[in-house]
């Protein structure tokens, strides 16, 4: 049984659809690069591995276990915004995904120093040791996205979710972005669902790059049927379809 | 250049700050000059020399049966008032806040109600609490907190509710219980927005302790000033408007410092 198991998967918004049929099995330590039109659903399925909010049908199940109700430390995210608190300092930031887990959200006195030394340690390797007590207003893009990715894994999460983590950063932070995060992977061997609009992004970090997209097209009313997984690339193989599609991706020729 | 991108440097941004000051100062000089020239017993416009002497009169003289120097004793008296009121009513604002703006069951069932609540003029309800609470200090303090506590629960739930979801997504996949993220993410993200809201109640506090006060109290502020009416001490008022203004900026400018003392991550337009 595969590590992670998308299941039939429905998700209508009121009478809309947006996902339809989504059925995945992504193994321990994949990388899985996700792409396709704006609006398409690429954030909503995200949400849905995230457990943020819960299928309209079907299941997602991690490593065998019961689909979850809510977001919990087995999985991590980074978004393309707001993913670090503001009023914690840098070094805080870290050692919050320590201190959260406990009941009032505050480590003890020993424990602290503990884990802020731990937390000094992350930051040097992701290259922020020296803004440990800055707060994030006072990082760029990159370092702040950087820092988000830092605090995701030191809670130590089964899955890493990223939605369009880079989509603000500019071409050469965004390279040593990649590098970081190609770097972070090889250490950890985390399973990661990245969303982005970066086609060679996606291949490029990617074991597989999945195109999310309307299977069918209906002339009358496109908004009644919801996008599914219509492409599923093995990366790792310069690109050739690794799985066949669901369904004939029916797009219309002209607009 | 557009007049929106001129800006005053240094020395002319003194000067226009000062101006409104000193005109409304010499209106006031050249309006009282003329109603003295025409009557010298004129008691509604004093000369700002009739008032300075009042002020100091008032500053440091007792009164002549006690020996107190009653305008200190207002003072206090007032203050205490005020910032008993404020202070219940900002608690009650934070909490409640909270609790509206980060559990759905608890906004679903006060979220209406305190709209609601709020639309009741405060001043209408003042002879209810003064017959449920008499005429002692409760009523007054009541009055403070019914008048500004809807307000500051709308706005500090409001508050609550426009952290973006990421962050509290966020915090839940570290592991953090509701309590956390009310206590560690939402409770400091909005002590700022706390304080700026105090602030904003002031002005409303200070209107309904004044009220209170003229209309039944034997010390306070607003007590002395409709007292004096009765023998138009115009200076009397004036001295004690001024000091209230006094009062009420220090304050405000007490609450913009410490805000920005404590939470500087939240930048400085607050
Ligand atoms: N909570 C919601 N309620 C109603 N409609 C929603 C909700 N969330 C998303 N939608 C709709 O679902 C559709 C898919 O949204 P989603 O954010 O998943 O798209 P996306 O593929 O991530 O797009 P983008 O590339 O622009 O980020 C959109 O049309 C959006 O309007
Ligand atoms: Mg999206």
């Amino acid at each position: 049984m595969s590590f992670v198991t998308v299941r039939n998967i429905f998700q209508s918004y009121g009478t809309r659809p947006i996902l339809e049929r989504v059925n995945l099995d992504v193994d321990e330590g994949e990388f899985v690069s996700i792409v396709g039109a704006s609006g398409c659903g690429k954030s909503t399925f995200l949400r849905l591995l995230l457990a943020e909010e819960r299928p309209t049908r079907g299941e997602i199940r991690i490593d065998g276990a019961a689909p979850a109700r809510e977001p919990g430390r087995e999985r991590g995210v980074v978004f393309q915004r707001y993913s670090v608190f503001p009023h914690m300092t840098v070094r805080g930031n870290i050692v919050a995904a320590e201190s959260f887990a406990t009941p009032l959200g505050r480590l003890a006195y020993g424990a602290r120093r503990a884990a802020r030394d731990r937390a000094q340690q992350v930051l040097d390797r992701i290259g922020l040791g020296h803004m440990a007590d800055a707060y994030p207003a006072a990082l760029s893009g990159g370092m702040q996205q950087r820092l988000a990715i830092g605090q995701a894994l030191q809670a130590r999460p089964r899955i890493l979710l990223l939605d369009e983590p880079f989509g603000a950063l500019d071409p050469g932070t965004r390279l040593s972005m990649h590098a970081f995060l190609q770097e972070l992977r090889a250490e950890t061997g985390m399973t990661v669902f990245m969303v982005t609009h970066d086609l060679e992004e996606g291949f490029k970090l990617g074991d597989r790059v999945l195109v999310f997209d309307k299977p069918r097209w209906d002339p009358t009313d496109p908004d009644i049927i919801g996008a599914t997984i219509t492409y599923d690339f093995d990366a790792r193989n310069g690109g050739f379809p690794y799985q066949a599609t669901q369904e004939d991706p029916h797009v219309p020729d002209t607009p | 250049m557009r007049l929106i991108n001129r800006t005053p440097g240094p020395a002319l941004r003194v000067f226009l700050t000062l101006l409104p000051f000193a005109l409304a100062l010499v209106v006031y000089m050249i309006a009282s000059e003329a109603r003295l020239a025409a009557n010298p017993q004129d008691r509604l416009l004093p000369s700002p020399a009739t008032i300075g002497d009042t002020a100091v009169r008032l500053f440091t003289t007792g009164d002549r049966r006690t020996g107190r120097i009653l305008l200190w004793h207002d003072t206090g008296a007032s203050l205490l008032r005020l910032a008993l009121g404020v202070g219940i009513a900002a608690l009650a604002g934070l909490l409640s806040g909270l609790a509206i703006g980060l559990l759905p069951h608890v906004r679903a069932a006060f979220s209406p109600f305190v709209a609601v609540l709020s639309m009741i003029p405060p001043l209408a309800v003042l002879p209810i609490l003064f017959i449920t609470f008499g005429l002692g200090e409760l009523s007054k303090v009541v009055l403070i907190v019914v008048g500004i506590t809807p307000f500051l629960i709308r706005d500090m739930g409001q508050r609550v509710i426009d952290i973006p979801r990421e962050m509290i997504v966020k915090a839940q996949t570290l592991g953090a219980s509701s309590l956390v993220i009310a206590l560690r993410v939402a409770l400091p993200q909005i002590m700022p927005r706390l304080i700026q809201s105090v602030r904003l109640s002031l002005g409303p506090a200070w209107l309904f302790l004044i009220a209170a006060e003229a209309i039944a109290s034997d010390l306070g502020l607003g007590y002395r000033i409709f007292l004096v009416r009765r023998y138009l001490a115009m200076d009397v008022i004036l001295t004690y408007v001024i000091w209230i203004t006094f009062l009420a900026f220090v304050m405000d400018w007490g609450l913009r410092s410490l805000s920005r003392r404590l939470y500087p991550w939240a930048g400085g337009g607050l």
